[in-house]
């Protein structure tokens, strides 16, 4: 058959990986920022968008979509066309995601900063920003499709599988995870309250780390380590398995972020259950990659990119062993809300994502650049201050989460608990300064990686394209006489698609809707009642503020948390939370019972300036609730947002909310004034205390 | 809390994890029965899909 002529763009694949390498420097950086906030608490600089609580999404959001999502993009816009043996689909649907996704990225650091957030981990971003991201997926999502379509490579290789899947699961959750109802242009309400949000969004937020920071960079392993190697793959057949199981598993595992709260025992168990049986695919996937090395460990000891590869799957494995183990009831009681979660993830997300990058940029930058990489010794030099880095990191937060855990679970022989909050938080001090030392260690590493590829697109020419010769593929396929089904779905990507969406929804639909079939049935307690209007601002300020990164709301059933907190959460609590607020750390104490706790001058003094009433705590001071009127505008629009949403405020409502919050903020103030505190009625304060003294105390009432 | 009590009031409820179960089974059975039949060969030639092209030619 006759050859065709094309060209590889190499273009798009370099803004991708340029993008990746700008945002995992600005990602690490906030990252070290809050770090050395956590340790010395006057670096918040009591300045709003400075503050922890709303630079914490910041680090996360960039780290995850910012660096590993263009990571994701390099590595596909540089492998499909040459697996494919095919021209990407569009070069104006290239630079269209290009420019989109950069768009999306900044616009998202500048809500975060500003405080508009869902405080839905992960998916912090507004519905505007929300609607972006799917008409850019969307984009992407052509494009890899249209790529496939025009292939002159019969069979797609199981790289693009991952990639793939990733793209399809994404869309499903983002698009369920993001159902809100808007209020104004930055404002909405989570479509889903309480128990059932939280089981959406862990839901969603494990799956992210699944489908966005896992399947797809599994793809890009699948790809550029046998690349880097120059051999196969080990073994093409337990790829295959590997990819199926995967997916097949990873859905379901998402309520083992919730162990012990108030959802649902049966699916506090499913999700145990498939995380543990992850570990099978997850190993099986790591010692594909590890094997692919066999008889080339010779290599290993002088090519940084192997090095790179060996430590981030060794990274993968270790994370997806502790992954499951954690799941377990009995583990998770200790590790949960402490800082061993923390480690847990940054094992992830600096070894696994980050070495992987890291590998296939030392890799790629010169084959883009036609010239050699500037300097071997100084990306062995990267990789091992990047290793210590992660030691640096890891070590001192796996110690400081079994302190904490230790120290939260102890009681003195009378039955008292030993430690107060602030005793842990204390102890713990000297780790969160090691952690962050460690980080910035980490950082230096990039910062040469950073001048070392500069220095190799220096010393090089940029290819842009690569000129490149394949048959097209017959019209007519003659299968194989001992063809199989399954690689009847090889061929055909829309059949593959389409399984990996039935593979991937089928978890989805038997955790969710049983929790939301028996939605009537929740165990209404009939005390507890909707917000009142200032105490619904508080709480948006709550959300603002960005609480929930260090506060939870959610007592366990534990002994230690009962005489800590109170009485453990009920199901029925949250009926009216939209969205929930029951978040996953403990850096301060659970808020959850807090309401009527202390009186509502040492909420006032508290928030001024927290050493004042905490000595030795690290919350930061927010002294611009001080100063900042609270913004009523758009009250009535909240109250009928709340009542489409099914909140029982009684009909017109909205008309005299105004009415009601004034009359509980003057209150307050009034209250504070007798306690010789001068303060405005108007002031933000006032509602967090209103929100704050709210807190938990419905079912009080009823005792 | 157990919400076993409340789940009995979806009639049938005990079809979702025999559903899941079954599904499960069978589809790991076919995979694994897949994956050892393939043909050789095909393996082989997928396998070595990413090395193609540029490397050969740069040779």
């Amino acid at each position: 058959m006759e050859l065709e002529k094309f060209y590889y763009d190499n273009r798009i694949a370099r803004a991708f990986a340029f993008a990746t390498i700008l945002w995992a420097i600005v990602g690490m950086l906030v990252g070290v920022i809050i770090a050395f906030q956590l340790a010395e608490p006057a670096l918040n600089l009591g300045v709003a968008q400075t503050t922890f609580g709303r630079l914490r999404p910041l680090h996360t959001n960039a780290v995850i979509f910012a660096f590993v999502g263009n990571g994701i993009f390099t590595a596909v816009y540089y492998s499909f066309p040459r697996l494919l043996k095919a021209r990407m689909f569009s070069d104006t649907l290239n630079w269209i995601h290009f420019w989109g996704w950069q768009l999306i990225i900044v616009l998202a650091a500048l809500t975060l900063v500003m405080g508009i957030t869902t405080s839905k981990e992960y998916a912090e971003l507004e519905w505007p920003i929300d609607i972006l991201i799917t008409i850019i997926w969307v984009i992407f999502g052509i494009n890899m499709l249209g790529t496939i379509f025009k292939r002159r490579e019969r069979h797609l290789y199981v790289g693009i599988w991952f990639f793939l899947a990733g793209w399809v699961t994404v869309a499903m959750l983002h698009l369920v995870n993001s159902f809100a109802i808007p209020v104004t242009l930055f404002k909405s309400y989570s479509w889903y309250a309480g128990v059932q949000d939280a089981l959406v969004q862990w839901w969603y937020g494990h799956n992210a780390v699944a489908f966005f920071l896992t399947t797809p960079y599994l793809g890009l392993m699948y790809y550029f380590v046998p690349k880097a190697a120059n051999r196969p793959v080990y073994s093409y057949r337990l790829s295959i398995i590997h990819f199926w199981s995967l997916i097949f598993l990873y859905i379901w595992a998402g309520p083992h972020h919730l162990l012990y709260t108030a959802l649902p025992d049966w699916a506090q168990s499913l999700g145990t259950v498939f995380s543990i049986m992850l570990i099978l695919p997850s190993w099986g996937g790591m010692l594909n990659g590890l094997f692919t090395l066999r008889g080339a460990w010779d290599k290993v000891r002088e090519d940084p990119v192997l090095k790179f590869f060996v430590v981030a799957l060794t990274c993968y494995g270790m994370a997806t062993i502790e992954g499951p183990l954690l799941s377990l009831k009995n583990v998770n009681s200790y590790s949960h809300y402490t800082d061993w979660t923390v480690a847990h993830v940054h094992v992830g997300a600096l070894g696994w994502n980050g070495f992987l990058t890291f590998g296939m940029l030392y890799w790629l930058i010169p084959r883009l650049y036609k010239t050699k990489l500037h300097s071997v010794k100084l990306a062995s030099t990267h990789f091992w201050i990047g290793t210590l880095g992660i030691i640096l990191y890891a070590v001192p937060m796996y110690w400081s989460g079994f302190k904490q855990s230790l120290m939260w679970k102890d009681f003195t022989p009378e039955g008292q608990l030993t430690y107060s909050f602030m005793d842990s938080v204390q102890s713990v001090l000297p780790f969160y300064l090691l952690r962050a030392i460690g980080g910035t260690v980490y950082l230096a590493g990039a910062i040469l990686m950073v001048y070392n590829l500069y220095k190799t697109t220096k010393a090089g020419t940029f290819v842009s394209e690569v000129e490149v010769e394949a048959a097209p593929l017959s019209k007519q396929y003659v299968a194989p006489a001992n063809a199989h089904w399954h690689s009847w779905v090889e061929r055909k990507p829309i059949q593959l698609l389409v399984f990996s969406l039935i593979v991937v929804g089928i978890g989805g639909i038997v955790e969710l809707v049983p929790t939301f079939l028996v939605k009537s049935n929740v165990p209404t307690i009939a005390s507890v009642k909707p917000y009142t209007p200032l105490e619904l601002q508080g709480r948006d300020i709550y959300i603002r503020e960005g609480c929930y990164t260090c506060h939870s709301q959610m007592i366990r059933p534990f002994r230690d948390e009962v005489a800590r907190y109170g009485d453990y959460s009920k199901a029925g609590e949250f009926v009216y939370d939209h969205p929930f607020q029951w978040g996953s750390k403990r850096t301060g104490p659970d808020l959850a019972r807090q309401g009527g706790k202390n009186p509502n001058s040492w909420h006032f003094n508290h928030l001024l300036d927290p050493q004042s009433t905490s000595p030795g705590s690290v919350m930061p001071r927010y002294p611009w609730l001080f100063k900042k009127d609270l913004n009523n505008t758009s009250l009535p629009k909240k109250i009928k947002a709340m009542q489409t949403l099914g909140v029982p405020y009684e009909k017109g409502y909205e008309s005299i909310a105004q009415f009601d919050l004034d009359k509980q903020a003057n209150m307050i103030a009034e209250d504070l004034k007798a306690n010789k505190i001068e303060i405005s009625s108007k002031k933000e304060i006032i509602a967090v205390i209103a929100y704050l003294q709210r807190l938990g105390t419905d079912i009080k009432a009823e005792r | 809390m157990k919400f076993i009590n409340y789940l009995e009031s979806i009639s049938g409820v005990g079809i979702f994890p025999m559903i899941s179960l079954l599904t499960f089974f069978s589809f790991f059975t076919l995979c694994i029965i897949y994956v050892i039949k393939a043909d050789a060969k095909s393996m082989d030639e997928m396998k070595n899909i990413p090395l193609d092209l540029e490397d050969n030619k740069n040779k």
